[in-house]
C-alpha cells in the first residue's frame, strides 16, 4: 500500500490556525525590528542626515572606511574604522562588560549562596536584595550621582571620615574615576539579577548530594569547589552570557551619569551622539550596525556552541 | 554539625553588608528628598526634619504628574497589547506542530538581543512616517521590540507544560483552537500572564533611549526621561531635592509591586532566562 | 453491518512504522478490547479512530461512512482519557456540558443530558464541585459522564484504570461492565495492557504486538486456541509454561506450552519428576515452581493450600489435551497425540 502521509482535516486546520495566530505578532515584529534594522544598515551605506532622510544616496562603505587622497602623494583614512574615538568607545564597552559581569557574577554568587541557606529573616533579606533591581535605571543613576557628588556627596564624606581619601573626588566628572563610577552603579543595580539566576541554579541541586557529602566528611570548601560549582556552572554560564550581551549594549547609565566623557563613552552612546547630537546620521548608523554585528556574532557563537555541546553529548 | 560561633557571626556580618549596600542608596534618596534648602548642602546620615517641599514642587507645579500618567499609559497599553498578541502566538508555537516552528521561536527570541541603538535610526524614520513622533503611541509601538519576544517566550514555555490530554479532550468536545485558548488555556494561565505582564511593565516603565529620542516636549515625556532632564533655574543649580523627590515618588510603587510579587517575579525571571 | 471498520490501516511517525496493515471489523454494540505490551501500537490505533492522530494510509469507516477526513467531534465518538483530562477550572457540570455547548445544544437539552448521565453514574451530588475536590474514582466517573452526555455511537477508553489503586480498579471495572450493559447499542473500544481487564470486560479481544494484529477473538477463544506463541504467553495469568528442547522435539515442535492450571501434581507418581524450587501461597491457589530434569522450570497451580518443602521431589502430569505446540516462528503446530 502506498505510504502517503495524508494529513487529516484536524491537522490541516490546526496548521492553518497556527499561521493565523502567529501573523499579527510576526508582522509587528517585522515592522518594529526587522525593517528598522534593515534601514539602519542601509543608512550606514548612504549620506543620510536627520533632516533629509528620504534623500539619502548610496555612498558605499565610505562611513566605515575611506581613503582620502590629498592629491599631493599623501592621504588619510577616514571613517568609523579609522576613528580613534570609535575604537576608544569599543574599548570602553568591552572593558565595562568584562569588569561588570565579573563582579556581578562574583557578588551574585555570594548573595545566592547566602540566600540558599535557611536562616531567620531570609525572606526580608531577599526582599532587600531585590530593591536595587526594582529601581529604574535612570533613578539609580541620579541617586548615585547625588551620592557621588564632589561637594555634597555622602560617598566622599564617608571615605574622608574613614581616611581612605584625603580630598573629595569628582567621581563622575574626573576621567580617571568616571568608569569606576559607572561600574559601581551598574554592579549595584544588576547583581540582584545575577544572584537570582544563580540561586535558581543552586536550588536545582538535589539536597541528597550534600547529605551524602556530609556523611563522607567532605569539608565545606571542597563541597563547594567539587560539587556545587560544577553543578551550577551551566546556569551560571547562561546568566553570564545574557548579562554580557546586555552589558555590551549599555546606554542609559553612561548617558545620564557621565555624559560627554571620553573615558566612559560606550558604543551605544557613541552611536546615538552621532545620530542625533552631531548630525552625523549615516555615521551613527554605521556605528549601530557594527554594534549589532558584534552582538549577533557572539549570540550565534553561543547558540552554536551550546547546540554542538548538546549534539556532542547525546548519542 | 552546627556551625561555630565565629562562622555564625561571619555569616550574619555578610548578611548585614548585603542588606546595607542594597538598601542604603534608596534610604539616602528618601532622606535627601525630605530635606530642603540649607540641609541639602550638608551631609546628613539621619533625617533632620521631614520637609515635603520637594514633593510639593514636583507634584503641584510643572508636568511631572502628567509625565507619570504618560508612563503608566504607555506601559499598560504595551503590556496589554503584547500579552494579547503573545497568547495566540504562544499557542501556535507550543501546541501545534508545523514546519519551521523551532526556527521561528529562535528568531523571535533573537529579536530581544537587538541593541536598541541598532534599530533607532530605522525606527525613527518609521515613526516619523506614521506621524507618531512626539506622541505616546510612538513608545507603545516601539516598546514591542522587547516586550513581544519576552512575553512570547515565557508564555510559550508555560503553555508547553500544560497537559496534552486536556487539549485533546477539548478537541474531542469540538472546541476550535480559539475556543481552546479562550476557555481552556487562558483560565489556567493567569499566574503566568500576571508575572509576565508585571515584568514587561517594569521594563517598559524603565525604558529610556526610545523615550528620549521619540518625544521632544516635556508634556509628552515619560518618567525616566523627565528625571534625567530635570534642570534648575540656572545651569549651575541642579535641584537635587526635587530630583530625589521625583525618584522616590516613582520608585515607591515599583518597590512595593516588586516586594508583593517577589515570588512570582523570581520564578518568572528564572523561567525566562534559564532556557527550557 | 459493522460499526467500526479499519481497512488496510497503517501508521508511521516519520520513517518509523508503528502500525502495519490493520484490518478490523467491529460489530455494533460489542465491547472490544485492544490489548498488548507497551509500544505495540494499541493506543495509537485508538487515537486514530478518535481522530487525534492522522491515518498514514488505509481507511477508517464508522457505520459505513469514511471518517479519515472528519473532525473528531463530528465522528459520533467520545473518549475517556487515562488521566481523566478534566478541565481543572470548571465544575463537574461545566466539564460534562462543555462538549454540548460546542455543539450548540439548547440550555434545557444540555441540562437534561447532564442530569441523566450524572444519575447513571451516581454523581448528581458532585455537579458543583471542581475536579480537585474529587477522589480519583469520582474523577474517573466524571470523565465517563462527560463522554456519556455526548450520546456517542462509539465509546473509546484509553487505559482508564491505570491511575487507580488496586481496589478501586476492580470496582471501576465492574462499573464499566455495568455501563456497557446499560448502553447495548454503543460500541465500546477499550485499550489496556492488563490482560485481566481484557478477559473480564471484552466480548472480543484484539491482541496487538509490534504494530500488527496477532489475533482477534472472544476471551475464551484466545485462552483455548491461541493463534501464536505470543498470544499464548500473553493471555492467562500466571503465564503459560514454555518448554524448549527435548520435550518439544519429542512432539515435533520447537516450543511446548502448557498452562500451570493444566498440570496435575502428585507426590507419588506422574509423567515428569522434579524438585520443588519455590512455593507461592495465595490462599485460594498455590503456585509451585518445579525444576524438572531434562525439561526445565515448570510452574504448577494447585488449588487451595498445598505445602511443599524446597527440594522435595514431586511428580507432574500435564494434561495432553491442553498442550500447545509452536514452531520456531511461534506459529501453532497441529498436535500429534502422543504422551
Amino acid at each position: 500500500m502506498a505510504g502517503k502521509t495524508a494529513q487529516s482535516r484536524l491537522s490541516r486546520n490546526r496548521t492553518r490556525s497556527a499561521w493565523l495566530f502567529l501573523a499579527p505578532m510576526l508582522v509587528t515584529l517585522f515592522v518594529v525590528a526587522a525593517w528598522p534594522l534593515g534601514r539602519t544598515v542601509w543608512f550606514s551605506f548612504t549620506d543620510a542626515s536627520l533632516d533629509l532622510i528620504s534623500q539619502a544616496r548610496w555612498v558605499g562603505i565610505r562611513n566605515y572606511l575611506e581613503w582620502v587622497d590629498w592629491g599631493d602623494g599623501t592621504g588619510q583614512y577616514y571613517g568609523l574604522l579609522a576613528d580613534p574615538r570609535w575604537w576608544r568607545s569599543v574599548w570602553n564597552t568591552v572593558r565595562f562588560a568584562v569588569v561588570s559581569v565579573s563582579f556581578e557574577t562574583l557578588f551574585g554568587l555570594v548573595i545566592a549562596l547566602v540566600l540558599n541557606q535557611s536562616f531567620r529573616g531570609r525572606g526580608l533579606v531577599r526582599a532587600a536584595v531585590l530593591i536595587p533591581w526594582a529601581i529604574p535605571t535612570i533613578v539609580s543613576a541620579k541617586m548615585w550621582a547625588w551620592m557621588m557628588h564632589d561637594q555634597f556627596g555622602i560617598l566622599n564624606d564617608m571615605f574622608m571620615r574613614l581616611g581612605l581619601i584625603s580630598a573629595p573626588v569628582a567621581w563622575t566628572a574626573s576621567p580617571d574615576t568616571a568608569m569606576i563610577a559607572i561600574l559601581i552603579v551598574d554592579i549595584w543595580k544588576t547583581t540582584p539579577f545575577m544572584a537570582l539566576l544563580i540561586l535558581a541554579g543552586l536550588q536545582m541541586v538535589p539536597q541528597d548530594i550534600y547529605e551524602a557529602a556530609k556523611l563522607d566528611g567532605v569539608p565545606p570548601t571542597r563541597v563547594f569547589r567539587k560539587i556545587t560549582l560544577p553543578l551550577i556552572m551551566p546556569a551560571v554560564l547562561v546568566a553570564v552570557v545574557f548579562r554580557a550581551l546586555d552589558a555590551l549594549r549599555v546606554f542609559d547609565i553612561v548617558y545620564v551619569l557621565t555624559p560627554n566623557t571620553d573615558a566612559t563613552r560606550t558604543m551605544s552612546v557613541y552611536a546615538r551622539e552621532n545620530l542625533f547630537d552631531f548630525d552625523q546620521f549615516a555615521y551613527g548608523s554605521a556605528a549601530s550596525t557594527l554594534l549589532f554585528l558584534v552582538i549577533a556574532l557572539i549570540t550565534i557563537s553561543f547558540i552554536l556552541a551550546t547546540r554542538m555541546d548538546l549534539e556532542g553529548n547525546t548519542t | 554539625m552546627k556551625p561555630g560561633i565565629w562562622q555564625r557571626i561571619g555569616f550574619y556580618a555578610i548578611v548585614i553588608v548585603i542588606v546595607t549596600q542594597a538598601v542604603f542608596p534608596f534610604y539616602y534618596a528618601i532622606l535627601t528628598s525630605l530635606e530642603d534648602g540649607q540641609a541639602l548642602f550638608e551631609v546628613n546620615y539621619l533625617p533632620k526634619a521631614l520637609n515635603l517641599t520637594n514633593y510639593r514642587a514636583m507634584l503641584a507645579e510643572g508636568v511631572f504628574g502628567k509625565q507619570m500618567l504618560n508612563s503608566v499609559f504607555v506601559a499598560s497599553v504595551v503590556v496589554v497589547v503584547s500579552l494579547f498578541l503573545a497568547v495566540t502566538a504562544a499557542f501556535a508555537l507550543s501546541r501545534i506542530r508545523f514546519r519551521g516552528r523551532g526556527l521561528l521561536l529562535l528568531t523571535v527570541l533573537s529579536v530581544s538581543m537587538f541593541p536598541q541603538i541598532a534599530v533607532l535610526s530605522g525606527l525613527f524614520e518609521v515613526i516619523r512616517f506614521f506621524g507618531l513622533f512626539n506622541s505616546l503611541w510612538s513608545l507603545v509601538f516601539s516598546y514591542m521590540i522587547f516586550t513581544l519576544p519576552f512575553t512570547v517566550w515565557v508564555l510559550t514555555t508555560f503553555m508547553r507544560n500544560l497537559p496534552v490530554e486536556i487539549e485533546e479532550a477539548a478537541i474531542m468536545d469540538g472546541a476550535s483552537s480559539l475556543t481552546i485558548i479562550r476557555r481552556v488555556f487562558l483560565p489556567l494561565m493567569w499566574p503566568a500572564m500576571v508575572t509576565t505582564g508585571l515584568l514587561a511593565f517594569i521594563h517598559a516603565w524603565n525604558e529610556f533611549l526610545f523615550a528620549l529620542t521619540f518625544t521632544s516636549t516635556d508634556s509628552q515625556r515619560t518618567v525616566p526621561v523627565a528625571i534625567a532632564l530635570v534642570s534648575g533655574r540656572s545651569e549651575f543649580e541642579i535641584p537635587w531635592g526635587n530630583i530625589m523627590a521625583a525618584s522616590v515618588i516613582v520608585t515607591l510603587p515599583l518597590v512595593a509591586l516588586v516586594l508583593i510579587f517577589q515570588r512570582r517575579i523570581v520564578s518568572g525571571l528564572t523561567a525566562g532566562a534559564v532556557k527550557g | 453491518m459493522a460499526t467500526v471498520e479499519l481497512i488496510n490501516v497503517s501508521k508511521s511517525f516519520g520513517s518509523v512504522e508503528v502500525l502495519r496493515d490493520i484490518n478490523l471489523s467491529l460489530e455494533k454494540g460489542k465491547f472490544v478490547v485492544f490489548v498488548g505490551p507497551s509500544g505495540c501500537g494499541k493506543s495509537t490505533l485508538l487515537r486514530m479512530i478518535a481522530g487525534l492522530e492522522d491515518i498514514t494510509s488505509g481507511e477508517l469507516r464508522i457505520d459505513g461512512q469514511p471518517m479519515n477526513e472528519v473532525l473528531p467531534a463530528k465522528r459520533g465518538i467520545a473518549m475517556v482519557f487515562q488521566s481523566y483530562a478534566l478541565y481543572p477550572h470548571m465544575t463537574v457540570f461545566e466539564n460534562m456540558s462543555f462538549g454540548l455547548e460546542q455543539a450548540k445544544l439548547s440550555k434545557p437539552e444540555i441540562e437534561a443530558r447532564v442530569q441523566d448521565a450524572a444519575k447513571m453514574l451516581q454523581i448528581e451530588g458532585l455537579l458543583d464541585r471542581k475536579p480537585k475536590q474529587l477522589s480519583g474514582g469520582q474523577r474517573q466517573r466524571v470523565a465517563i459522564g462527560r463522554a456519556i452526555t455526548r450520546d456517542p455511537r462509539v465509546f473509546l477508553f484509553d487505559e482508564p484504570l491505570s491511575n487507580l489503586d488496586a481496589a478501586l480498579r476492580v470496582d471501576t471495572r465492574l462499573e464499566i461492565a455495568a455501563l456497557s450493559e446499560r448502553l447495548p447499542d454503543t460500541t465500546m473500544i477499550y485499550v489496556t495492557h492488563d490482560q485481566v481487564e481484557a478477559m473480564t470486560l471484552a466480548d472480543r479481544i484484539v491482541v496487538l504486538n509490534g504494530g500488527i494484529v496477532e489475533q482477534v477473538g472472544s476471551p475464551m477463544d484466545l485462552y483455548e486456541s491461541p493463534a501464536s506463541e505470543f498470544v499464548a504467553g500473553f493471555i492467562g495469568s500466571p503465564r503459560m509454561n514454555f518448554l524448549k528442547g527435548g520435550v518439544a522435539e519429542a512432539h515435533g515442535a520447537a516450543t511446548y506450552g502448557i498452562r500451570p492450571e493444566h498440570i496435575a501434581l502428585s507426590d507419588e507418581r506422574g509423567d515428569w519428576s522434579g524438585r520443588v524450587v519455590l512455593t507461592e501461597r495465595l490462599g485460594s491457589d498455590t503456585f509451585v515452581h518445579v525444576e524438572v530434569k531434562g525439561v526445565g522450570p515448570v510452574n504448577v497451580r494447585v488449588e487451595g493450600r498445598a505445602d511443599f518443602a524446597s527440594g522435595e521431589t514431586v511428580y507432574l502430569s500435564p494434561d495432553p489435551a491442553s498442550v500447545h505446540l509452536f514452531d520456531p516462528q511461534g506459529r501453532p503446530v497441529v498436535r500429534s497425540v502422543t504422551p
